[in-house]
Order: C-alpha cells, then sequence, then structure tokens
C-alpha cells in the first residue's frame, strides 16, 4: 500500500493542485479567462426572497366545465339529441338526461377512442372525460388525466406569465423553476423586500372592457360589480367587448390635461375593430374597465375611438399605474396564484451568516490542527496538511459544479473537518497497533493501511447514504448541508489515500531505521 | 495514549437499564409531551427583527405584536441584545401585503427604528409536507443503513446498529422534547448527520469484533467484544473530540440560526458514541454471535 509509482505522484499532484487553483479562484480576482466559474451562495448568505406559489386550478377547471357545455350543447343540437337539464353540478361535473333508446348510442360518442366531444389521450391512455351512466342521467367528471392535462397547460402558462412579470421588474438572475404539477418556485436573490413582486404575482390581471347596464339583460346575463376602492356598485353586462388578450402594449402616462397619472394602451387588430364599433354605437354609455372581477373606472363614452389606443383613468399614484401597465403588458394568469410559502433574508444578515460561518471554520479547524497536531506529532502535521488540502478540494469541486453555497453548507464543511481526521486516525491507531508486533516498519506501515481499510470505507459509506438522502429529501439550504457533507467524504477518502499515505510513505521510507515512528 | 483494558462489558447490563429507562422517558416525553414545531412543520410566520435604538423593552414589543391579533405570538431575544424573533401562527396567504402591514403596524407602536432580517412565512400544506418528507428522510435513512450493514455483515450486526441508530434519535428527540427546542428543518438534517455518525462509530467496532471473531475460536463473544472496543477505544475518542470541537465551535460561533442544528449534533455524536459501546454491542451478546455466524457466510 505504500508504493507509489511516479507518474501517479504526478497525477495526485496535478488533481490537487487544479482543485487548489479553483478554490483559490474564488478569494483572488485572478487574471484570466481561463476559468471564471464560482461558488454560488444560498439565499441565506447574500439575502433574498424564496416564494413558493401554487396555482389555484378550481376557476380553470370550472371555466374548462363552462366551455364543455357549450360544446356539448351545439354538438347536441347538431346531431338531433334530445336532451335536458345540462348543467354543471358543484363546479365538479357535467350532467344530462336523454331519451332512453339512444343511451347506448349516445354512449358510444362518448366512449369512442375517436370522440369528437371526449377526446381520447393515447399516451395516458385515457379519455379526457370519465362517464357515468345510471337510466337515462349521463355524468362526466374530468378524469384523473384530463385534470392532469388542465394542470399542466395552467402551470406552463402562469410560469411563462411569473417570468415575464419577474422579467419586466428586472430583478438580478432570478430563478423561476416548475415544482410538481400546480407549483411554481421563485428565487430572487438580492431582493430584501418581496412585497412589489409579491404584489405582482398576487394578481390575475384579468382586463375586461363591458358596459355598464340600467336592467338586467337576458341574452349574456349581467353580473353587480364593486368598483375597486369598495365606494358603490354598477350592474355590468357579462358580454365582453375587448379582454386582456387584445391589448398590444401599455403604458403609464401623465395626463397634461387632467394633470391624473393614466394608463395607455395599444390594441391588436381585433380589438381595434371591436373597441371602434363598440364606441361608436354606445356614445353616451359608460364602459366599464375591470379588472379581476372589480371596477377600475367606468367612463362615458364621448366619441368612437377608431385608432386602436385609449387610456384607462382611476385612482393611480405612477407606482400603481406602472405595475398596472405591467401586469397588462406580461398578460394574465390563467388562475390565481396564492403564496404558500416565503422566505426572505436580508443582506445584513446573510453577511452575518457567512461572517460568523467563517469565524466557526477558523476555530473549529484551528481546534482540530492544534489537537492533532499534539497527538500525532509529525503524522499530525501529516493529517493536517492532508486536512487543509481536503478543504480546497472540497472548495474546488463545489466551484467546479458552481454549486450553492448555504448556511447549513458551511456547517456541513466544518463537520467535514471534525470527521475527516476519522480515517487518518483509524489507519495511524492501527498502525500503532501493529508496530507492536511487528519489527520492520514499512510492513508496520503497509498493513496498518490495509487492515483498517474496511473500516474507512464502511463508515464514510454511512455518512454518504445519510448525506444522498438529505440530498433528496431536502430544500433549500438543507440540501446546501448535503452536498457539502457528501462532497465532502469524497475528497476526505481521496486526501487520505492519496495525498496523506503519500506523505507518509516518504516519511518512512526516509525514517525507516528510526526506534518509533509513531 | 497506551492500550487500556478496561472492562466495558462488565458495565452492559447497569448501561442498558438506563438506557432503556432514558428511551421510556424519551417516548413517554414524546407521545404526551410532543415536540415543539417550528413554522417549518407547523406552518406560520417567524420575523427576526432588529431595533436600532435600545428603548424599545422585550416586553413592549410583545405587547405590539399582541395589539395586531395575530393569533398566538411568541416573542425572544435572538442572538444580540437588540435582535428578537417573533413568532406567530397567523400566515394570511392571500394577502401579498400582509408582511409590509405588519411592518406599518409596528411603526405605529415603537417607531420605525428597525429592521425586519428574515421572514419566514409557510403555509399549513407547506408544512405538514415538509413534516411528512421529514419522517420519510429519516425512516429511510434508518431503513438503508440497516440494509447497507445487513449486506456488510450478518442480520445481527445489522440489529444491533439499527437499534443503537434509534436509541440515539429517540433520546435526542426526547431531549428535544424535555426542554422544549424547536424542531426545524435543520434539525430534521442534524438528525440524519446523527444517523450515519452513529453508524460510523458503530461499523469501526463491528469491523473489528468481525476481525475478531474469524482470529479467535476460543473467545465468546461476551469478552470479544469488549476486546474490540478496547482496541478501538482511542480512535472513539479521538475522532468524537474532534467532531465535536467543529460542532462545538459551530454551536458557540456559528451564529444563532444554527444553534438548534449544533446542540442537537452534540447530542447526537455523544449519544452515538455511548451507543456503539452499550448498545450496538450488548445486542451481538444478547443473539450468542459467534465465529460460525460469520464464517457460514464465507462459505456461500
Amino acid at each position: 500500500m505504500l508504493y507509489f509509482s511516479k507518474i501517479r505522484i504526478v497525477l495526485i499532484s496535478l488533481f490537487t493542485l487544479t482543485f487548489f487553483y479553483l478554490a483559490i479562484s474564488n478569494f483572488i480576482k485572478l487574471d484570466d479567462k481561463l476559468f471564471d466559474k464560482k461558488i454560488n451562495l444560498g439565499l441565506d448568505l447574500q439575502g433574498g426572497s424564496y416564494l413558493l406559489l401554487e396555482v389555484d386550478n378550481k376557476p380553470v377547471v370550472a371555466q374548462r366545465l363552462q366551455n364543455s357545455i357549450s360544446i356539448l350543447r351545439k354538438y347536441f343540437k347538431d346531431k338531433n339529441i334530445r336532451f335536458k337539464n345540462l348543467k354543471i353540478e358543484n363546479d365538479e361535473y357535467i350532467t344530462f338526461q336523454i331519451k332512453n333508446d339512444n343511451i347506448l348510442k349516445i354512449k358510444e360518442l362518448f366512449i369512442n377512442k375517436n370522440s369528437d366531444i371526449n377526446p381520447y389521450y393515447p399516451q395516458y391512455k385515457s379519455h379526457q372525460f370519465d362517464l357515468k351512466i345510471t337510466n337515462n342521467q349521463f355524468n362526466l367528471r374530468f378524469s384523473e388525466y384530463g385534470l392532469i392535462k388542465i394542470k399542466n397547460s395552467s402551470l406552463d402558462q402562469a410560469l411563462e406569465i411569473v417570468r415575464r412579470r419577474i422579467d419586466e421588474i428586472g430583478t438580478n438572475e432570478p430563478n423561476i423553476l416548475k415544482r410538481g404539477n400546480n407549483r411554481i418556485l421563485v428565487e430572487l436573490p438580492g431582493l430584501d423586500d418581496p412585497m412589489r413582486i409579491k404584489n405582482l404575482l398576487g394578481k390575475t390581471a384579468n382586463l375586461t372592457f363591458r358596459f355598464v347596464i340600467q336592467n338586467a339583460e337576458e341574452t349574456f346575463g349581467s353580473e353587480k360589480l364593486l368598483f375597486e376602492d369598495d365606494s358603490e356598485e354598477a350592474l355590468v353586462s357579462k358580454r365582453i367587448i375587448l379582454s386582456g388578450d387584445n391589448l398590444l402594449d401599455a403604458q403609464p402616462r401623465m395626463d397634461n390635461q387632467t394633470n391624473q397619472t393614466v394608463v395607455t394602451f395599444n390594441l391588436d387588430r381585433v380589438g381595434s375593430k371591436r373597441f371602434a364599433k363598440a364606441t361608436k354605437t354606445g356614445i353616451g354609455k359608460r364602459l366599464a374597465i375591470i379588472l379581476d372581477g372589480k371596477i377600475v373606472s367606468a367612463p362615458v363614452i364621448q366619441s368612437s375611438i377608431v385608432g386602436g389606443s385609449g387610456q384607462i383613468t382611476g385612482n393611480f399614484t405612477f407606482q400603481s399605474a406602472t405595475d398596472l401597465a405591467l401586469l397588462l403588458r406580461s398578460g394574465a394568469l390563467p388562475a390565481p396564484l396564492n403564496i404558500i410559502e416565503e422566505r426572505t433574508v436580508g443582506p445584513d444578515l446573510g453577511q452575518d451568516s457567512i461572517n460568523s460561518g467563517i469565524i466557526a471554520l477558523l476555530i473549529g479547524f484551528f481546534l482540530v490542527i492544534i489537537f492533532m497536531l499534539f497527538k500525532y506529532k509529525i503524522f499530525g502535521l501529516i493529517a493536517n496538511i492532508t486536512l487543509i488540502l481536503n478543504l480546497f478540494l472540497l472548495l474546488g469541486i463545489l466551484t467546479l459544479f458552481e454549486a450553492t453555497l448555504t448556511l447549513p453548507g458551511i456547517a456541513g464543511i466544518i463537520l467535514t473537518v471534525g470527521m475527516a481526521v476519522d480515517a487518518n486516525v483509524l489507519i495511524f491507531e492501527r498502525i500503532k497497533e501493529e508496530s507492536k508486533n511487528e519489527k520492520n516498519k514499512i510492513i508496520a506501515f503497509d498493513s496498518g493501511y490495509t487492515l483498517s481499510k474496511t473500516a474507512v470505507i464502511d463508515a464514510n459509506i454511512t455518512t454518504l447514504i445519510a448525506a444522498i438522502i438529505l440530498f433528496f429529501m431536502g430544500s433549500g439550504p438543507i440540501k446546501g448541508f448535503s452536498v457539502t457533507l457528501g462532497v465532502g467524504i469524497f475528497t476526505t477518502l481521496f486526501s487520505v489515500y492519496f495525498i496523506a499515505r503519500l506523505l507518509t510513505s516518504i516519511y518512512v521510507s526516509k525514517n525507516k531505521d528510526k526506534e518509533k515512528l509513531i | 495514549m497506551e492500550k487500556k483494558n478496561i472492562h466495558f462489558n462488565k458495565f452492559y447490563k447497569l448501561f442498558n437499564l438506563i438506557s432503556f429507562f432514558l428511551l421510556f422517558i424519551s417516548l413517554i416525553l414524546l407521545i404526551f409531551k410532543g415536540l415543539n414545531y417550528g413554522v417549518d412543520f407547523k406552518g406560520g410566520t417567524i420575523i427576526e427583527l432588529r431595533i436600532n435604538d435600545s428603548k424599545t423593552s422585550i416586553s413592549k414589543l410583545r405587547q405590539s405584536f399582541l395589539n395586531m391579533n395575530l393569533g398566538d405570538v411568541s416573542v425572544k431575544q435572538f442572538g444580540k441584545e437588540n435582535d428578537y424573533l417573533v413568532k406567530f401562527e397567523k400566515k394570511d396567504s392571500n394577502n401579498a401585503n400582509f408582511i409590509s402591514e405588519i411592518k406599518q403596524d409596528l411603526a405605529i407602536y415603537i417607531g420605525s427604528e428597525f429592521d425586519f432580517r428574515r421572514v419566514e412565512s409557510v403555509g399549513p400544506k407547506v408544512s405538514s409536507e415538509l413534516l411528512r418528507s421529514g419522517m420519510i428522510a429519516i425512516g429511510l435513512s434508518l431503513t438503508a443503513m440497516l440494509f447497507y450493514i445487513w449486506i456488510r455483515f450478518e442480520w445481527q450486526f445489522s440489529l444491533g446498529a439499527i437499534l443503537a441508530l434509534i436509541h440515539d434519535v429517540v433520546i435526542t428527540l426526547g431531549f428535544f422534547s424535555f426542554f422544549n427546542l424547536e424542531i426545524n428543518l435543520s434539525i430534521v438534517a442534524a438528525v440524519l448527520t446523527i444517523v450515519g455518525y452513529s453508524m460510523n462509530d458503530t461499523v469501526v467496532i463491528f469491523d473489528r469484533v468481525r476481525e475478531n471473531l474469524k482470529k479467535f475460536s476460543d473467545i465468546n463473544i461476551y469478552d470479544l467484544t469488549n476486546i474490540s472496543i478496547n482496541e478501538t477505544l482511542s480512535r472513539t475518542i479521538i475522532t468524537s473530540f474532534t467532531t465535536l470541537l467543529a460542532l462545538l465551535s459551530i454551536y458557540l460561533f456559528g451564529g444563532e440560526i444554527l444553534k438548534g442544528f449544533s446542540l442537537a449534533m452534540i447530542l447526537g455524536v455523544i449519544f452515538g458514541t455511548y451507543s456503539s459501546i452499550y448498545i450496538a454491542n450488548p445486542i451481538l451478546v444478547l443473539l450468542k454471535v459467534s465465529q460460525k455466524t460469520i464464517l457460514k457466510k464465507d462459505k456461500d
């Protein structure tokens, strides 16, 4: 175990030097473009905000059921199928009744793999709807995979909108990721007050232009809506003149005549036409501008607007106008988002954590080094050199993979310092035992290394197992801990079996005639 | 350190009784008193705040938060003199302005000389998921260790090691329950690391037991475990000592956030070292492990 060929010595040195260089490059501005990777600091160290958003799919499902009902109604009419009581129950399923004689034929329309009204998804081997028939009563409920499809598509849309909104604000390197099938994770480094972003993400931004009416109308239906300041109510038609989808652009402006802040907008071609037509026929009426179920304003139409642009007035501050414009530009969320987890760390606390982490590391390191030197003298020195190189290897590997260092991650490094000497201690103690019976120092050292190997490997694998499980089950900062702990095991094994063993072999071969080596 | 011959095995019975007693107390505490879950596992909000003038007393701060109608509020000092940790149950996920409203309210009560240094808000759904995955992680790691030792040794060893692990985890959690210390995500990380560490310690002794079993056919397991413990004793002490040095420096200098984590680890290392000697080994004796136990495997 003690013999090293020249080529191995060169390889070990090269390997160690490379990672030493990588580790150093984090601290010293090295003047070359050879390598520009760095260890990332976690949100708990650099400060920042972590938000977990959940898509509330209930309104989406309700909307989809609503759409399906109109499709069904049209389909039945086209096919001359007589039905009654077609409606949505409990916002969960569609129900209707038909004449007895057709049941099998109609059933076939729904369970056929080429069904027009109940699409079949071959990849899931499932239809969109599960069908239940009792007598002549049909119940259509979204199948498991039908729901998954809806969730996936609303998650994709929501992700896109969230990304656009955050990009518009222009924060530093945001991290926006899908989590599961209805969650979005947002990490915003350097942001110590996420209020504005939370506000922007908390709004669906569903914009519609609808007429204010005097009496409830039959054809489209109507509803009573509150103004934004909850001051008054107005009855508005359910007929949508324009929606946010028709918007090309929106900007906050200062209106020169009234000195009010407004939001101006431009419409696409379809939107322009509809807007022109509506304003032409509706002169004198009030057009309500409705955002997320509340009336922003309801100006009286003075003249027809043909240019495809207009402005929204309301009680805006410049900030709120800017935010509204931003929301309109980035589009509406398919469903409301709820913030179900938030963790924000201010930058000064992050810096404090880095400082105390480094102090703890240095003190822990110092104590361990003093102890080892005291306990093993020259071999303590070898163990200490190994330990220092081990730290550089660990930092080097974290740099190479651009890993994220968190506060628990620093704790993991300190723990590695404490536990890394274990392998050397196991080996040294074994060598001491072997030296009692074996006069030939080289052989004693050799068997010390060989005999302790299973214990060293087994002992390290157990810690590695714990680290791997933590990596997969933990989140955020804890993941950082498992990474440093796990990588620390590999660097420990390398530094003990290559670096320390090399140093030991050099020392022993030069001093093999000494009476007491260890 | 000269080779010692301490008769550990004479005290197997005594320490087993003590361990049973501690385990029993811990289980009673865990069942009837339960654990003090932090917001990670219970849901709610914590705010770490620093007050920049020293006029505001902790009772004034507490009263200010109580006036805000946030449910159960706890306020305690956190590290430095003017740093406080405020914890309350309410978490308003539909109101994006929740935190800034609290900030405004607080400014009315105590003036504006304060900073929110850290805010963590966890909804009930997320917290129950975190609790579940934490428990799964601990269960999974115990199972993984059980199988690893089973593969590397024999089932008797595996059983001994796993019982030692359960002993360490339960007593550490019992300690947290007794002193009402908070259980959060980092404590779960600590418990998993304890599992790894305690295993590591047990494995080293077991490795020596196995080696000695092959070497000596005439020594019974009762004495054999004692020999093995003694032979590996200086390593056990040195490694536990250096690990404790590292953990102690995290506990003392690593800042408030790591205090609970490092305390759990310190306890775990102490119990882990103890249980490797006084739980894992007596079980080998109890299961009458002999040379035959390991030779059977070599023939296969």
